[in-house]
């Protein structure tokens, strides 16, 4: 599979450098010292900072940071002047252990850096490995890692639902969110046999087929969502107090946001239409037909209100997936990468030595280097990797777009007040384990 | 306005004057306010779980009725801690500047009696003539006003002597909430006492009885709602209670003022906490929902049906309570300054004004089919003139800001 080469224009290049430049350019856009200095400061009363100022520390353990964020906030009274995000606490060297896996391994490891939208990862890394391979695979496959992934995504947005009414202070949101996402996860349990983490998507295909009846599973899920989303339109949108917390706070504009590297949602909250499911279509989502949506402000509420247009796109998507399902095989059985069906271990010498092979030794993928990038929930994830010619990866990078958009948070967040910094942290909706991988 | 006239001190019969009832009346409602704590704690979770499809505690006890218990016997166990950093003794005295306060403040709800056909809510019970609350002072009312003041000196000291940042936040937000909620609540009060002539919790609720039919004399009705709607905000305010929890605000403040407190101290704030919502349901009662009264069966069974009559309204109340806090997102510390200062505080004063307005009115006897309509009139004029300030000023400064960000 290849991905269409986009070349910027030169006026997007231009408003890449001047929003580059706005950004970092801007006095004090991050806190440049280093933690110590900064603490020293702020404990020495003959600084301008003595009286006025303090430094506070929100996180690694803070019930808003989702997950172990830490950031130091620069804070007079309520207002944040400067914060600076560290990260590292989660720090699991993923991208190295990528290294001394095999290729069929590799799933059940990137799986894990995303936890809230584990098949993404899967995906990426399956496409990039099928590259170097120059594998195709079967029709089938291709649809039930699309329908898999667009429901990820729902769950992802759920979880974000139930995330920023929890931070927001509205508590039953997230309950209602959770309650929504739980029917996906017993799907999902299902399908893959694991509610989260699941090494379903599998260089070759997918690791198993969808079960008998799994269409009216899915009918009846949605038919009970559908009408959920109508009443978190009527709980949240129309709400005086969510409107007031969420519009207006943690601006962005689209030049701020592209010199920034930022994608997904926070990108889109800007105004600009970047999806790489229309933009470079992958799967088969040039086959399906569903809506971008875009919003105006680039603040918190664009992007509350994006992600939940989301999910309703997400079920258009399903719905078209559950319709146009095509027959076939759900992996390629190409006996080099997939492991033969159980049954031809017992009758044939060489699908057991494939089978042992392939899951000791592992397949051997072809030397060179590809990038393969999906639209995750969180924006574009892509997975480079370098192979040697080896059944490991010789270097195996994951370009991740909670990690990317973190760096927007000192942006948003200056000049706001500290309940506006727990909304900013909310709407950029970052998972720590890709983050720090 | 002409205050209580009720000869309290000088006319006070000291010869029927029982320390031993007294006593009794102390203990019973000491522990009618505890039990219903436990009660609302309960009730609380059960609520909240139900609005968010949950079932909540269910194990303590039948329908885990038990569980406030279980839950205040594990906190007595627990470490009690006290941070480095805290000056120590005010750490130690701020809970119980929360409870007592907390305590002192129900003193003044009466929980029953009859006020219809002439009564003036006093029952007999064993010999003794008594009005069905602990005190009736003149200035009941004053004496909750300043009970509900002085328990933000526990929140505000117990912030500021944790000697933790997170906790000073939370003590800097609860005083200047509590100044500019303490403001609306008054005002909304003011008309309460127009009508009432008194300060007295007693004569309140009288008022609003006296030989009226029916529940239209009740406050909320003869006031026009808006008094009771505000009482309702700045009260759910002044408790700290969701939507405007910003004190200990979880989510921004990790629990606020009692983050650093742990075992039984941390459980006197929760304490007192509930306390206050329960006391706050009950005052709302007092003054605008006719407290005891109800509109039927007032005097059948003595006075068993007014304490009825008085605890099904609390309820109502505290399910409001719950309700607002299974609903309703946080405010910012901003939106909320905002809303006592723009909206509350100009809303009852303008009410108000026009409640006196009428007052004068018939007093002097003027044409009220022409008061009314004037005194509207110029509060709207108010109103807009305010608005237009205020969007005016919000405009000057958004652009002000653009100006030092962009040049």
């Amino acid at each position: 599979m290849t991905i269409a080469e986009h070349t910027p224009s030169e006026a997007e290049i231009d408003g890449l450098i001047g929003g580059a430049e706005r950004v970092m350019s801007r006095d004090n856009a991050v806190l440049r010292m280093s933690e110590a200095e900064a603490g020293a400061l702020s404990l020495s009363p003959e600084h301008e900072f003595g009286d006025q100022k303090m430094i506070i520390n929100m996180g690694p353990s803070h019930p808003s940071t989702h997950g172990v964020l830490r950031l130091m906030l620069e804070m007079e009274g309520e207002t944040v002047l400067r914060s600076k995000p560290i990260i590292g606490y989660l720090h699991t060297g993923m991208e190295k252990t990528g290294e001394q896996l095999t290729y069929l391994q590799g799933g059940t490891n990137v799986t894990r850096m995303d936890y809230s939208s584990p098949l993404f990862t899967e995906l990426a890394f399956s496409l990039a490995v099928e590259n170097l391979l120059g594998l195709e695979i079967p029709e089938r496959a291709t649809w039930i890692r699309m329908m898999m992934t667009e429901l990820n995504r729902m769950a992802s947005h759920l979880l974000f639902m139930a995330t920023n009414g929890m931070d927001l202070g509205a508590v039953s949101m997230m309950i209602y969110g959770w309650r929504e996402r739980e029917p996906l996860l017993r799907f999902f349990e299902k399908v893959t046999g694991l509610r989260m983490n699941h090494n379903y998507i599998r260089p070759g295909g997918v690791a198993a087929d969808l079960h008998d009846g799994w269409q009216e599973d899915l009918l009846e899920y949605l038919e009970m969502l559908e009408p959920r989303l109508d009443e978190y339109h009527i709980l949240m949108n129309g709400q005086p107090i969510w409107r007031d917390r969420l519009q207006g706070v943690g601006v962005i504009n689209e030049a701020e946001c592209l010199a920034l590297g930022t994608t997904g949602p926070i990108l889109r909250s800007a105004g600009s239409s970047w999806d790489l499911r229309r933009d470079m279509p992958y799967l088969a989502y040039d086959q399906v037909d569903f809506a971008i949506p875009v919003g105006e402000y680039g603040d918190c509420f664009d992007r509350y209100a994006i992600r939940l247009a989301e999910i309703e796109e997400s079920i258009k998507i399903v719905r078209q997936c559950i319709e146009k399902m095509p027959s076939g095989d759900y992996r390629a059985q190409n006996k080099k990468v997939t492991p033969p069906p159980r049954g031809r271990i017992d009758e044939s010498m060489e699908a057991l030595i494939h089978h042992f092979k392939i899951f000791t030794e592992g397949f051997k993928v072809p030397a060179g280097e590809t990038y393969a990038a999906v639209e995750s929930p969180r924006g574009e994830l892509g997975v480079y990797i370098v192979s040697d010619g080896s059944s490991t990866p010789y270097r195996m990078h994951v370009r991740a777009p909670s990690f990317v958009n973190l760096q927007t948070l000192p942006h948003l967040m200056e000049n706001g007040l500290l309940a506006d910094a727990v909304a900013v942290i909310s709407s950029v909706d970052p998972i720590m384990g890709e983050v720090d991988r | 306005m002409i205050l209580a006239q009720q000869q309290y001190l000088s006319d006070f019969d000291w010869t029927s004057w029982d320390p031993v009832f007294l006593v009794v009346k102390v203990v019973l409602v000491f522990s009618m306010l505890l039990v219903s704590v436990m009660l609302m704690v309960w009730f609380e979770r059960k609520v909240v779980s139900d609005m968010q499809n949950r079932i909540g505690p269910n194990v303590a006890g039948p329908w885990g009725i038990l569980q406030t218990l279980a839950d205040g016997i594990k906190l007595f166990f627990k470490e009690d801690l006290t941070p480095d950093g805290a000056d120590k003794f005010v750490f130690k005295l701020s809970p119980y500047l929360s409870l007592i306060p907390a305590f002192l403040m129900f003193a003044v709800v009466p929980i029953g009696g009859n006020f219809r056909d002439g009564n003036d809510g006093s029952v007999e019970i064993f010999g003794h003539t008594t009005f069905l609350q602990l005190v009736d002072p003149p200035m009941g009312i004053l004496l909750f006003l300043a009970m509900s003041g002085l328990g933000i000196y526990g929140v505000m000291l117990a912030g500021w002597s944790s000697g933790s940042k997170y906790p000073l936040l939370g003590s800097v937000r609860a005083s200047a909430q509590m100044v500019s909620y303490e403001a609306a609540l008054g005002l909304s009060l003011a008309a309460v006492f127009l009508t009432s002539g008194s300060l007295s919790t007693n004569e309140i609720v009288a008022s609003q009885v006296d030989g009226r039919f029916g529940i239209g004399g009740w406050n909320v009705f003869s006031l026009g709602f808006i008094p009771f709607v505000v009482f309702l905000i700045a009260g759910t305010a002044e408790l700290n209670r969701p939507p405007f929890d910003l004190v200990e605000a979880e989510q921004e403040l990790v629990g606020g003022f009692h983050t650093e407190y742990s075992s039984l101290r941390f459980s006197l704030f929760f304490l007192a906490e509930f306390m206050n919502v329960v006391t706050m349901a009950a005052i709302i009662v007092t003054l605008f929902f006719g407290g005891p009264d109800g509109p039927i069966l007032t005097s059948t069974f003595g006075f068993v049906w007014p304490i009825l009559w008085f605890f099904l309204k609390v309820l109502v109340f505290l399910f409001i309570f719950v309700w607002f806090r299974a609903t309703l997102p946080r405010l910012r510390y901003d939106q909320l300054m905002d809303l006592g200062w723009k909206v509350l505080i100009p809303f009852s004063l303008g009410w108000f004004l026009i409640l006196a307005a009428i007052r004068v009115g018939q007093n002097e006897g003027w044409n009220l089919w022409i008061v009314i309509p004037v005194g509207i009139t110029v509060m709207g004029l108010g109103a807009g003139l305010l608005t237009a300030a205020i969007r005016n000023a919000r405009a000057n400064r958004s652009n002000a800001d653009f100006v030092e960000e962009y040049g």
